[in-house]
């Protein structure tokens, strides 16, 4: 139980996802501009990443692995995921039509996200168990609905600030990044 | 001959994947710690984008449409395997450092970009000049920014120390590096710096009435990056258009 309390802070606060690995940044930039869509994103990352952990780890420990098949895994992974995130599009369109409209439009975005397959392979490479590589995956996804959510939350301030000519649009949302960088920076000593 | 030198000139200064198409950007912030990982990243890049350019460009007649980003997918993500391999096998001390990033060069926006939007519809010579420019642009482009990081970070350039150290301890005095450029905020902030030059040369080329290749990539908004390369449906429904 420890042990698994460490990996989701791990995952959330201390490796955030966004801020210390870098993985996700165009929607992390591209999306954040309002709280209410930037909580979207956030909440359609966290099911897909869930979903996604869950299902890798289990093809890996019972097809891939008992078949030494290993090395396929970085192609069997993205088109898991590819196929995954398209089932979970028009399952949800079918059956949940309120989740649906509310994560919808975000769904086709994190197919190629970097972050999904990058949840998969952390998996792997770390030799987690399926508990623990579907409870890295929330850790990983909720680190990226905090990073998103407070990003947006900044965002909508700035836009009321005077900003130099160049620096408008990407750059000052990168400032930004960064000083939320340090702040995290200060989780490293957490565990 | 003249077409392939035009598109290693493109790839290189025209359309720089870095610098003016804002392409690939997880990789970029995350190894250029220093120089030497930005050379080897961008290299292993252009090593698969080459070679999925030329089998992609080799195969466009015979893919189908409706699949053809899967196809694209599974034919990147070979070359990244063996890449990843050789890598291992013959360099392990960069692919220790490289680590989770050489299997994500298959979701690097670059790749299937190019493949979508060059190598699928031209022959194969251009499309191998293609993938060697865009490759060695994005290798410049990793470099200098690692090369920033590194000297302002450690006072390094590929591990080669030119700014000497302070000695406080010998009451030497010197360069104090500042060491947060080689963490992860130092990342967003030379990126930071470097769009915010970017957009000074555009506006005052746009001023000029000078026109300059749009940013691709995802620095943007979602809206340019709703292509299908990025952010688009790989497997088709059947219910969209």
């Amino acid at each position: 139980m420890k042990e698994l309390l460490i990996i989701a802070i791990g995952s959330a606060l201390v490796n955030n996802v966004v801020l210390s690995q870098f993985l996700g940044i165009c929607p992390f930039l591209g999306v954040s501009k309002k709280v209410d869509t930037a909580a979207g994103m956030g909440g359609a990352v966290v099911f897909v990443i869930t979903i996604a952990s869950l299902v890798t780890s289990l093809i890996y420990k019972f097809i891939l692995s008992p078949l030494g098949f290993e090395y396929l895994q970085t192609i069997v992974f993205i088109l898991i995921i590819a196929a995954l995130v398209q089932f979970v599009e028009m399952f949800l369109k079918k059956a949940m039509p309120p989740l649906y409209n509310a994560l919808g439009v975000y769904l086709p975005l994190i197919t190629t996200n970097c972050a999904v397959l990058g949840v998969a392979l952390t998996n792997v490479q770390k030799e987690y168990s399926v508990l623990q590589g579907v409870i890295n995956g929330i850790g990983t996804s909720v680190g990226f609905l905090i990073a998103i959510v407070i990003m947006a939350g900044i965002r909508e301030k700035i836009e009321y600030n005077d900003i130099s000519e160049s620096f408008q649009g990407t750059p000052i949302v990168l400032v930004t990044a960064a000083l939320m960088a340090i702040a995290f920076c200060g989780f490293s000593g957490l565990i | 001959m003249n077409n392939c030198t035009e598109r290693i000139y493109n790839g290189l200064v025209k359309e720089n994947p870095t610098f003016v198409l804002m392409l690939g950007m997880c990789p970029t912030l995350a190894v250029t710690t220093s120089a030497i990982n930005g050379v080897g990243m961008g290299l292993s890049t252009t090593v698969v984008l080459v070679l999925s350019n030329m089998l992609i460009s080799m195969l466009r007649k015979i893919i189908p449409d409706s699949v053809r980003m899967p196809a694209f997918i599974v034919v990147v993500a070979s070359f990244v395997t063996i890449v990843q391999f050789l890598l291992e096998g013959f360099v392990p001390s960069l692919y220790d450092s490289l680590g989770l990033y050489i299997p994500l060069i298959v979701v690097n926006c670059i790749i299937l970009g190019r493949a979508e939007s060059y190598a699928s519809k031209n022959p194969v010579l251009p499309s191998i000049f293609d993938g060697i420019g865009m490759g060695l642009g994005f290798t410049v482009g990793l470099t200098a920014i690692g090369i920033v990081r590194e000297v302002i970070g450690t006072g390094a350039i590929f591990g080669q120390q030119i700014l000497p150290l302070a000695d406080a301890a010998a009451g030497k005095g010197g360069y104090v590096p500042v060491t947060i450029f080689i963490l992860p905020p130092g990342a967003f902030l030379v990126l930071a710096f470097l769009v915010a030059l970017q957009n000074k040369v555009r506006n005052n080329a746009a001023k000029k009435g000078k026109k300059v290749a749009e940013p691709a990539g995802c620095g943007e908004g979602c809206a340019s990056c709703g292509n299908s390369a990025c952010g688009g449906k790989v497997f088709p429904t059947g219910n969209e258009k």
